[in-house]
């Protein structure tokens, strides 16, 4: 009876994680009869009588609101379809890219040509996945210079960190803008060798994402990176 | 006479050595292997992604495509033709049936889960093996499962209920000799996968079947492990 994993335990499939009503499941487990257990690979979270599994590996899937970073792969006839690295690809309407009247038979390409990123946000999502974007709202824009580079989308809250200290600190040591999409594609924009060293250390966040006191680590190695110079 | 001792000398219900790795194939989503004696399975899982051609998509659920395939240098001997053949492909067929059931993939219509099973090289059992490496790359992939899924051979050599049958066994030719491939979802004891091949006594058969339940049990603990091996690095 009562709980059978610890904070922060890997878990599997199919593990039993509680026995009892004493707890309740939350994302990545369900119950079976009087038992909680885990619906994926992930690291165990207990807040309260919440068991959740935050998984450790996945694909990134749309939510309404979600900031993301998207690339033109296709022009229609009102719009653009757009790759947020997801299973699904995702629909923006000329109106949503810009302010001005865009005129009926307008060539969209010079708004937005193939391969060009934006920054968007996810503007709804519904039952089927069909995914809408939209660039409307002020610091929302096309990403016309800088790096981008892909992530694991499950690694994100990491690199982005509390309150966004990972990221700051990156910004910080290495002068360069980064913008972290929800999707795990990420925008970083500066000096060649801040790019390059943010691209690093950004990379290094995915591989070693749940050690602990990482933010120091990287902070140490940017440091140290920076003093060679 | 009767079958007095195993070929390689294990006991009848123990297995060949298994070794078990998860994340094995950097490029894909998800991947694992798991060898069994001589019998070794590789597998690939690529997904959920977009599902082309169009005619194929499912607008209720994600689907699950599983491909088995033994490389040409695999077989013993003679070498295996590439390419589908109709053994490779009621493989793919009974494998991918062995674990859809843990699966949920309604958050996901529309798409596909590719698992690509290969087999450099085999020494009987080896479409158990590749369900148990699939399963684990599925659950490497991220993707929501109820359970792993744990599958064996076992069968019987002349008079004698054996486990995981390698192949000098299956050609056994003193006696009769039943192949009965089983995979198995461990939480529920639900069988997703039961092939038959030679002639073998209900009673008998109701004991290997309870036989095998033990094995995969055992198995599903391997899996596990392989799978939180891979992931202990990541946290330290």
């Amino acid at each position: 009876m009562g709980i059978l994993v610890k904070e922060r335990d890997i878990v599997t499939p199919g593990e039993t994680l509680a026995e009892g009503l004493d707890y309740l499941p939350g994302q990545g487990t369900y119950r079976k009869e009087e038992r909680i257990i885990s619906k994926l690979v992930g690291i165990v979270n207990i807040d309260k009588k919440i068991i959740k599994v935050t998984p450790l590996s996945g694909k990134y899937l749309p939510k309404k609101g979600d900031l993301v970073i998207a690339k033109v792969i296709d022009i229609t006839l009102n719009g653009w379809r757009l790759d947020i690295n997801s299973p699904y690809s995702a629909m923006m309407l000329a109106k949503e890219a810009t302010t001005r009247l865009v005129r009926k038979g307008e060539d969209l390409s010079r708004i937005l040509d193939i391969g060009n990123y934006v920054l968007a946000k996810v503007k709804n999502v519904t039952s089927q996945n069909l995914v809408d974007l939209t660039m409307n709202e002020p610091e929302l824009k096309k990403l016309s210079e800088g790096l981008i580079i892909r992530i694991s989308p499950v690694k994100v809250p990491r690199v982005i960190g509390t309150r966004g200290s990972m990221v700051s600190m990156i910004k910080k040591e290495t002068g360069c803008k980064i913008i972290v999409g929800q999707n795990g594609m990420v925008w970083i924009h500066g000096d060649e060798k801040g790019e390059v060293l943010a691209a690093n250390a950004i990379r290094r966040i995915e591989k070693e994402a749940h050690i602990n006191g990482l933010t120091e680590k990287i902070k140490e190695m940017l440091e140290k990176a920076k003093s060679k110079e | 006479m009767g079958y007095e001792k195993r070929i390689d000398g294990r006991g009848f219900k123990e297995t060949r050595p298994i070794e078990a790795k998860v994340g094995v194939i950097e490029k894909a989503d998800g991947s694992a292997y798991f060898k069994i004696g001589k019998t070794w399975a590789y597998a690939a899982v690529y997904g959920p992604r977009e599902l082309l051609p169009k005619s194929m998509q499912n607008p209720k659920t994600g689907i699950l495509r599983v491909n088995y395939n033994m490389l040409p240098f695999s077989g013993v001997g003679e070498r295996v033709r590439p390419g589908p053949s109709r053994r490779s492909r009621e493989i793919s067929m009974v494998s991918e049936a062995a674990l859809l059931p843990v699966l949920d993939l309604e958050a996901y219509p529309n798409t596909v889960v590719d698992v690509f099973i290969e087999l450099p090289q085999t020494d009987a059992g080896s479409r158990a093996a590749g369900i148990c490496a699939a399963s684990m790359a599925l659950a490497d992939a991220g993707l929501e499962m109820k359970d792993l899924v744990g599958a064996i051979a076992v069968g019987k050599v002349d008079d004698k209920i054996v486990v995981d049958l390698q192949y000098e066994e299956e050609a056994y030719k003193e006696g009769e000799v039943a192949d009965i491939p089983i995979a198995m979802i461990p939480s529920t004891g639900e069988i997703t996968l039961l092939q038959m091949d030679g002639p073998i006594k209900r009673e008998e058969l109701i004991e290997a079947i309870k036989i095998a339940k033990d094995v995969i049990k055992d198995i599903v603990e391997i899996q596990r492990k392989a799978i939180k091996d891979k992931y202990k690095g990541m946290i330290q």
